[in-house]
């Protein structure tokens, strides 16, 4: 689903990114550990574009989105990604906050399809905007309520806690359908005591087959949910193994420090 | 003269004479330039602020920016009246276009605000948070689209106090529109001053209608200040 080929990134004269190359099949649920300043964030920003590759290609679904010639939005609606502080918009309600893209996604698609209609004999049947936002408010309602949130659908995203905050962005990724979702330490701005329920609803997306890529701290989930661990050192993959023999014989020795340190 | 002759010659011409009439117009005329004024400044701004936050690394962004910076260069320094003037008695006539003073006037206070309102609205988009972009862009939306919808309104919220005064800067200086042949509140009642000699009571008034009109809109910005901050609040 997304093929990454010696992948490059430096900002200015700092190499962050040095060449790397993984694969990442549909249903997979890769794990990315690694020491501060590795690169693991900016290896995922650069898998939906957010940092422009200096070097390499992402096939993502057959199409090298590294090229800038490539319309980035389009695909990006295709790849969720979850930030470590959230990143709800503040002057949008919960629900719009998850309705906004679905519909102005929809709308523009539906432009699309009442200008080809005009010149084609066989017109497509095009929805009403009122239908699309039906549409999507019934689908942000469903999320909503698979968190356990529906109540909150009207508040703004201020008066959420941070795990409400961090369930309410993992829908709003979903709600376009992505075919991955990249989650950047969604747990690490949390309390404690909510760290939790976040995870829960990571789990139970992976459980329902979503392909994600998931950089984080928590061990625990990597072990139980893991498909593929992948350890970054200094911009590159250094390791990468199923999270049976990863955690239970590591081969680098920068590695093996490294789990010394976080599984104490 | 004694104070009570003078407000009898005063009302005398503002009624008998349909002074108010002059009065009214003026009055209209003020708000015209500055709402129009601020609308268009408001537009203005916000494209400016927006072409001085995109990313630098390419051509066209940076060739944009550098007119930017002259237009603000120009319109923050050089004096309002100076920029009516040239306007109405030299650029216009020279691209051969007559237009009403009241439109010209309206025109140059939307293209002066605008060099202002970029400045504000730049720091307003400057304190809205990143993540918002990101936030945006991750769902599939386009900087454009993200910067209408998400973060501009932010950022109007947050300048609101300084867009009202900004509204309150265009009320006064309307009255150098007179330089150009505009009627505003200044020729009302300098038309009543004249015709009366009698200067004293139609500059109080004008003095308190001015302090009256700033003080409406200083409320205005406050109930809408309140109104939009609903979504800070916690509840
Ligand atoms: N926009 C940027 N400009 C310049 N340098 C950057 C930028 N973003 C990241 N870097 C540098 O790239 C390196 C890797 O950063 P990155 O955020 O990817 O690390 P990380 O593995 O995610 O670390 P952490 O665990 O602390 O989040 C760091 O040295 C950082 O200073
Ligand atoms: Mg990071």
């Amino acid at each position: 689903m997304i093929d990454v080929i010696n992948l490059r990134k430096s900002f200015g004269k700092v190499d962050v990114l040095k060449g790397i190359d993984i694969k990442i099949n549909k249903g997979d649920v890769v794990v990315v550990i690694g020491p501060s300043g590795s690169g693991k964030s900016t290896f995922l920003r650069c898998l939906n574009c957010m940092e422009d590759p200096t070097d390499g290609n992402i096939i993502f679904n057959g199409v090298d989105i590294a090229d800038p010639k490539v319309d980035i939005n389009i695909h990006r609606r295709r790849i969720g990604m979850v930030f470590q502080h959230f990143n709800l918009f503040n002057n949008k309600t919960v629900i719009e906050n998850i309705m906004l893209s679905p519909v102005l996604c929809a709308k523009s698609d539906r432009r699309k399809a009442v200008r080809k209609n005009l010149f084609s004999k066989e017109k497509q049947p095009v929805k009403s905007v009122k239908e699309i936002k039906a549409e999507a408010r019934e689908n942000a309602m469903a999320l909503l309520k698979r968190i356990g949130l529906e109540d909150k659908a009207d508040v703004y995203p201020s008066t959420l806690s941070g795990g409400q905050k961090q369930r309410v962005a993992i829908v709003r990724s979903l709600a376009m359908n992505p075919d991955v979702i990249l989650f950047d330490e969604p747990t690490s701005a949390l309390d404690p005591e909510m760290v939790g329920e976040v995870l829960e609803v990571m789990k139970e997306l992976a459980k329902s087959g979503m392909t994600m890529v998931v950089v984080t701290h928590e061990m625990g989930f990597a072990k139980e949910v893991g498909s593929r661990i992948v350890f970054m050192d200094e911009g590159v993959i250094t390791e990468e193994n199923n999270p049976a023999d990863f955690f239970g014989n590591p081969q680098n020795a920068r590695l093996k420090e490294f789990l010394s340190k976080v599984l104490m | 003269m004694n104070f009570e002759a003078k407000i009898d010659k005063f009302i005398n011409i503002l009624i008998e004479q349909n002074g108010y009439v002059k009065v009214v117009e003026g009055l209209e005329n003020t708000l015209k330039i500055a709402i129009v004024g601020l609308v268009i400044g408001i537009v203005i701004g916000t494209l400016i602020a927006t072409v001085r936050v995109l990313p630098k690394y390419k051509v066209l962004p940076r060739i944009l920016n550098g007119i930017c910076s002259f237009y603000v260069a120009f319109f923050r320094g050089t004096p309002m009246v100076v920029q009516l003037l040239v306007f109405y008695y030299v650029a216009l006539p020279l691209m051969g276009i007559r237009l009403p003073s009241l439109t010209v006037a309206m025109a140059v206070f939307g293209l002066n605000s605008g060099a202002y309102i970029s400045e504000i609205m730049r720091s307003g988009i400057q304190s809205v948070d990143y993540g918002q972009m990101e936030g945006g862009r991750s769902v599939g939306l386009s900087f454009s689209t993200t910067m209408l919808k998400i973060v501009i309104p932010q950022a109007v919220k947050n300048i609101l106090p300084t867009l009202g005064n900004e509204f309150i800067v265009l009320i006064k200086e309307t009255s150098i529109v007179s330089f150009i042949g505009a009627a505003d509140l200044y020729v009302a009642f300098n038309y009543i001053g004249s015709n009366s000699y009698e200067f004293m009571v139609p500059y109080l008034t004008m003095a308190l209608i001015y302090i009256v009109l700033v003080c409406i809109i200083s409320l205005l910005v406050k109930i809408m200040e309140r109104s939009l901050h609903k979504s800070d609040r916690r509840n």
